[in-house]
Parts: C-alpha cells; sequence; structure tokens
C-alpha cells in the first residue's frame, strides 16, 4: 500500500521542514460534490485549512474546503487497472440505457 | 458641519490604520518562512490595502475638495497621519510581526464589531464588509501566538519577548480625542472603552491558549492622534511616496 | 483502455503508447528514469523561477506609484508565490520533496531563470517585466499545457488561467508611461531597452544548440521548441510596441513577406551565458535573498512542527 504519489518517507515534524502535504478539495458552489484541486503543505490541520484557503480560493473559487493529509489517502496503482476496473466492463445491466421500455411509456 | 470635521478625523484614523499596516505586510512579500505563508501575509496586507481605499474614497467624497484616495496615502507628511502606533512598528522577526499582527487584527475586530452598530450609513457598511476580512486575520494572527507560544523552548522565548515588546503601543490604539469623543457620543463612533474590554478578553484567552503571559500593566506611548510618530513612519512614508514626491505632475 | 491490456504490455511500452496517443503520463505510471529526472529538473527550475522571481518586482511593491497599482502588483507577485507552490507540488509528484528541490536551489545545483538576475531599476521596469518577461512565460506556458506529464499539464492549465491579467497589468503599466510626461515615457523605452534581449533569449538556445530539446519534443514534455515559442513572442509583440509608440531595440526586426514572420537580429549568448554561470547583476542578490528569509524562517517552521506533533 502506498500513497498516490510515490513510496517515500514523508517529513518528520519536530524538524526544519516545510511540513506535511496535505491534499486540498474544495466546493465552488452549495449542492455541488467537493472536487480535487490541488495541495499545499502546512503544519498541523489548522495551518493546512488556513493555507488551504489563502492558497486556493483567492479568487472566490468556493465556499467550503476539506483537507485530507496526503500520507492518509490509499490508492489503488496502475497494475490494478484490470483487476478493479476491467470486470465492469460487461455489467451493462447497471446502465439505464440498457433496459427497454414500452413504447409510449413515460417518466421512467 | 461638525459632525463632518469629526468624522473626517475619525476616517484618516482608519484609513491610515490599515494603510500602514498594509504597507509593513507587504514587506514580507518573498521574506516568509514558506511559500504558503508569504501567501498568508500578503493577502492580509491586501484586505487591508482595500479597506483603506474604500475609506479614503469616502474621505475624498465628503470633504470634497477634489482629492483622490491616493492624495490621502502619497501627498501627506508624517504629522498628518493619524495611524495608531503599533501599526507602524517595524516587522523585526516572525513573531514581531505575528504579535504586532495579533494585538491589532483583536483590536479591529472589536471596533469593526461595535462599528457595526454605527448610525454612519458608510461606517456601518464599511464595518460590515471588513469584520468578515478581520476574523480571518485574527484567526491567523492568533493561531500562530498559540503555535509559537506552544512550539519549542525557542520559540516561546521569543514570542514573549514580542508580546512584552510590543505591549506599550497597544494603549495608543483606544486613544480618543474631542473629535472622536463627540462621535461616540452621537452614536457614529463605537465605545472605546467597551471595545477595550473585548479587545482583553480575547487578548488573555490567547495567550492562555498558548501558555504565554500577559505582560504588567506598563507605561502606554501615546500622541498618533495629534499626528506624533515614531522615526520609523518618516522612512515608510519616504519609500511608500516616492514616486509621487519625485514626479508630482505625473499620472500612473 | 481495457482493450489494450496493459497486463501484457510493458511499462515501456505502454509508455510509448501513451506518448504516442496524446495520453497523459501519471505520477504512479511506469516511466523511463530519464524522462523522470528531465521532469525534475525542468519543473523545480520552473517553480525556483516564479519563487525568485517574485523579487524584482518586489522590489517595487512598496513604493507604487498609486495604491490600484500596489494592489495589482502585490496581488501579482503573490500569485507568483502561489504558482512556485503549485509547481513544486506538481514536482513533488516525482518523488522528491520541497525541502529537496529548495536545498538545490540555494546549493546551486538547480537553476532558475536567467531573467530575474536583471535589476529593476525604475517603476518602468514593473510593467516592462509584467508586459514582456510575463508575456515570454505565457507563451511558453500555454504550450505547456499540452505537456504529456499530468500533473505538470494540469498546473499549467490553472497557472496560465490566473495569469491571464499579469501580462495586461505589465502593458497597462508601459502604455500609461509611453504616453505620460517626457520623463515617463523615457523611464517606459528605457525599461524595454534592457529588458527585450533578456525577454527572447527567456526561451533558450537556438534549437540546434539545445542539447536537451530532442528528447523533451519526443517525450513531448515539450510540445513546441524554442526558436518557434521564440517567435510566436516577437510577432506578437512587436505590434504592441507600436500601439504604445515604443521602439524594439533591435535595428534588424524587418516583417518578412516570405516566412510569414519579423526577422530579428544575433542574440547575445555570450551574455546569456554569463548570467546562467552565476555573474549577472543580480544572482548572487537574488540567491542570499532565498537562503536569509529560508534561515530566517527556521526557528518558526522547528515551532509549528513542534506544535503540530503535540497538537494535530
Amino acid at each position: 500500500m502506498d500513497s498516490i504519489y510515490y513510496d517515500k518517507q514523508f517529513n518528520k515534524m519536530s524538524e526544519d521542514n516545510q511540513g506535511q502535504v496535505w491534499e486540498v478539495f474544495v466546493q465552488a458552489k452549495p449542492g455541488l460534490a467537493h472536487k480535487h484541486v490541488g495541495n499545499i503543505q502546512a503544519m498541523g490541520k489548522e495551518m493546512a485549512l488556513q493555507n488551504a484557503r489563502d492558497m486556493y480560493v483567492r479568487r472566490k473559487e468556493g465556499i467550503s474546503i476539506w483537507v485530507v493529509k496526503l500520507e492518509d489517502i490509499v490508492a489503488s496503482s496502475p497494475e490494478e487497472i484490470g483487476s478493479f476496473f476491467d470486470p465492469m466492463d460487461d455489467k451493462a445491466y447497471r446502465q439505464a440505457t440498457y433496459y427497454k421500455m414500452p413504447e409510449g411509456a413515460k417518466h421512467i | 458641519m461638525e459632525t463632518s470635521k469629526n468624522l473626517i478625523k475619525l476616517l484618516y484614523r482608519l484609513g491610515d490604520n490599515t494603510l500602514i499596516y498594509g504597507q509593513r505586510l507587504a514587506e514580507w512579500c518573498s521574506n516568509g518562512p514558506t511559500l504558503e505563508e508569504d501567501v498568508a501575509l500578503t493577502n492580509i496586507s491586501l484586505d487591508n490595502f482595500g479597506q483603506t481605499r474604500a475609506i479614503y474614497s469616502h474621505l475624498a467624497e465628503i470633504e470634497n475638495k477634489g482629492k483622490t484616495e491616493d492624495d490621502y496615502a502619497f501627498r501627506r507628511n508624517e504629522r498628518q497621519f493619524y495611524n495608531a502606533l503599533i501599526v507602524e512598528r517595524p516587522n523585526g522577526h516572525f513573531g514581531d510581526t505575528i504579535a504586532r499582527g495579533f494585538l491589532f487584527d483583536a483590536f479591529q475586530l472589536h471596533f469593526y464589531q461595535e462599528l457595526t452598530k454605527s448610525n454612519n450609513e458608510f461606517l456601518a457598511g464599511l464595518a460590515a464588509k471588513s469584520l468578515k476580512e478581520v476574523q480571518y486575520h485574527v484567526r491567523h494572527s492568533g493561531e500562530w501566538v498559540v503555535r509559537l507560544g506552544d512550539g519549542t523552548d525557542e520559540s516561546k522565548e521569543k514570542i514573549q519577548k514580542s508580546i512584552n515588546d510590543m505591549w506599550e503601543f497597544t494603549g495608543d490604539m483606544f486613544a480618543t480625542d474631542s473629535a472622536i469623543d463627540k462621535l461616540t457620543e452621537e452614536g457614529v463612533a463605537p465605545n472605546y472603552n467597551l471595545v477595550k474590554e473585548k479587545w482583553t478578553k480575547t487578548v488573555e484567552e490567547v495567550l492562555y491558549r498558548a501558555t504565554l503571559k500577559k505582560p504588567e500593566d506598563c507605561y502606554m506611548q501615546k500622541g498618533s492622534l495629534s499626528g506624533l510618530h515614531s522615526e520609523f513612519l518618516g522612512h515608510l512614508l519616504g519609500d511608500m511616496q516616492y514616486l509621487q514626491r519625485a514626479y508630482p505632475d505625473s499620472e500612473w | 483502455m481495457s482493450t489494450l491490456g496493459e497486463a501484457t504490455m510493458t511499462g515501456q511500452e505502454l509508455f510509448d503508447y501513451k506518448i504516442e496517443n496524446d495520453l497523459k503520463i501519471e505520477p504512479k505510471d511506469w516511466m523511463p528514469e530519464d524522462y523522470r529526472k528531465h521532469l525534475q529538473r525542468q519543473m523545480s527550475q520552473h517553480a525556483h523561477s516564479e519563487v525568485i522571481g517574485m523579487q524584482p518586482e518586489g522590489n517595487w511593491i512598496l513604493r507604487a506609484p498609486s495604491l490600484r497599482a500596489k494592489v495589482i502588483l502585490l496581488a501579482k507577485v503573490q500569485d507568483e508565490a502561489g504558482h512556485g507552490q503549485y509547481l513544486y507540488s506538481a514536482a513533488e509528484t516525482l518523488g522528491k520533496t520541497r525541502d529537496e528541490f529548495i536545498n538545490e536551489l540555494q546549493t546551486g545545483k538547480a537553476k532558475y531563470s536567467s531573467i530575474f538576475n536583471y535589476p529593476t531599476l525604475t517603476w518602468a521596469d514593473m510593467g516592462a517585466v509584467g508586459w514582456l518577461v510575463d508575456g515570454a512565460a505565457i507563451v511558453n506556458q500555454v504550450s505547456l499545457q499540452r505537456t504529456s506529464y499530468g500533473p505538470y499539464s494540469r498546473a499549467m492549465v490553472k497557472i496560465c488561467k490566473e495569469e491571464s491579467f499579469h501580462q495586461r497589468q505589465g502593458y497597462e503599466i508601459m502604455a500609461q508611461m509611453a504616453n505620460g510626461t517626457p520623463e515617463q515615457k523615457e523611464m517606459a523605452q528605457d525599461a524595454l531597452n534592457r529588458f527585450w534581449w533578456p525577454s527572447i533569449m527567456m526561451f533558450g538556445p537556438h534549437d540546434g544548440d539545445s542539447p536537451r530539446t530532442g528528447n523533451a519534443m519526443k517525450w513531448k514534455i515539450k510540445r513546441e521548441t524554442n526558436d518557434d515559442l521564440r517567435q510566436q513572442f516577437i510577432d506578437k509583440t512587436v505590434a504592441q510596441a507600436e500601439v504604445i509608440g515604443l521602439t524594439i531595440p533591435d535595428p534588424d526586426l524587418k516583417w518578412n513577406e516570405e516566412r510569414g514572420h519579423y526577422d530579428f537580429g544575433k542574440m547575445d549568448w555570450d551574455e546569456f551565458w554569463n548570467v546562467v554561470n552565476g555573474n549577472g547583476p543580480c544572482n548572487k542578490q537574488r540567491l542570499q535573498h532565498h537562503i536569509d528569509a529560508h534561515k530566517n524562517g527556521s526557528w518558526v517552521r522547528k515551532a509549528a512542527n513542534a506544535y503540530a506533533e503535540k497538537n494535530g
């Protein structure tokens, strides 16, 4: 299990460094999902939230922010592309368009 | 007429506060401890310049002498500025800037909060808009006071000294003169005693969280409402006003 | 994608397939080591340029001649910090931390754009830097939006969007000064004279003298060559100079009907390499400024890390 980017020792706290990497998600408008916009570095949660605000919503890009420590995100790997995603190929019956409706049926 | 003269004095005070504070924070550009912090400090600077422009533009309107916002910023001398002494303090190290910032941001927070109740439409509107900005400023500087206070031994010592050093300039933030007192009576300006009470509470809370000591009562420097400043202000203005002074007939 | 049957393709084959078909390479995909190294070098250099680039413009924030000019310049320089941050974070996906990149910058192992080793002497330089330096950077960055590495491409898209006001800000200053008092016009022309040649050399050596261009084009890290980008920039800037009545300091500059482009004079590559190699007017000053700020911030970063360790 490795990070979404690379296998690497993350910055240790209590040292002189730029802090930890936090991924930033911004909700642009009420009703929309939070969308990944990038990341920032910060020491601790409060700073992460503030830095995300200062870095990613300078132009009124959003109304809500999530920050998640990069090291807490678990990612699938490119090698898993086959076993993870291909099996969904033959399950067209999960799509609404798969079904034939009698002519004249509406609002269904 | 009298009210408008008093109001003009108050507007000078408010506009000069944010101008000089904004200018000081702009000095941090490319000097912050991290890139993110560089952006944070300049954001606060920009907010302050924004407030300044709104205030000076309104000042130009009610003075009605054909001046622009820039005339107020660039064509006045040291003795004609009425900003509180604390905002002209040099940046020093990051802890000094944070101490100055927190003590002033907390003042602005409570001042604007009270000012939203002003019966002057412009001031109430300015306060409502600026309040949102300074709520964030005080959160930023307050959290840094806590981080530095409760960080390492070195940072604790540094930020405690910064707060102590800045303390003698805090009294002047609450200073009033006959013009401002009159405005308070009329419901235009806030009650400064009330602002001070609330400010004291905020400062005590944050210092407590930061495991820092509130400085002892000490002599408070004063004079800014009479245009009496530290030597530092002249240098700040020298830089800021250089082009406007050197080329008085040019437009930029 | 699933029809590809990646399971049967080697990393190299899949990489080649993606490059060939203009698909983006993503951080955890297999990539040739040289591709990774090339990107690390180019992206970190790009990030360093944004960050060091804050200094020459920062030099005039405190002295901006109007409140409007001051907030615009401050917002612009602040954007550069933001863009440096976007680029570092994109570069980090290749396996080095920002701390490592910063260390490479401060020890001279990594470079930044040489243009920032020239001083900004008058307010008109804020015009010239915005108009020419940002203008040149934008031509390059627009092209890089199509770069093959996903995180780099996405950073470029975001940066291009945000930078759309940067060049206008500079050009507006130039226009205002060129149409101002004789002194202002003289300052504007002087700034153009000083920044023109370094700006067009920002695109780098001629294609024939640029050893890395081959791989970068092959891997689609670069989408257009140095000379092509330079020509694009010159072609559009000449007319802009005419509009505001300033003269580009190149007697050989003239329209070539046959090529459909402007011909221009010889660039002084000795000067260029001299600055790249550390002898520009501000090389030492810029780096020292960065090192000093970094050192001064050390106790702050340590404190914040210690606090985060205790309190999350």
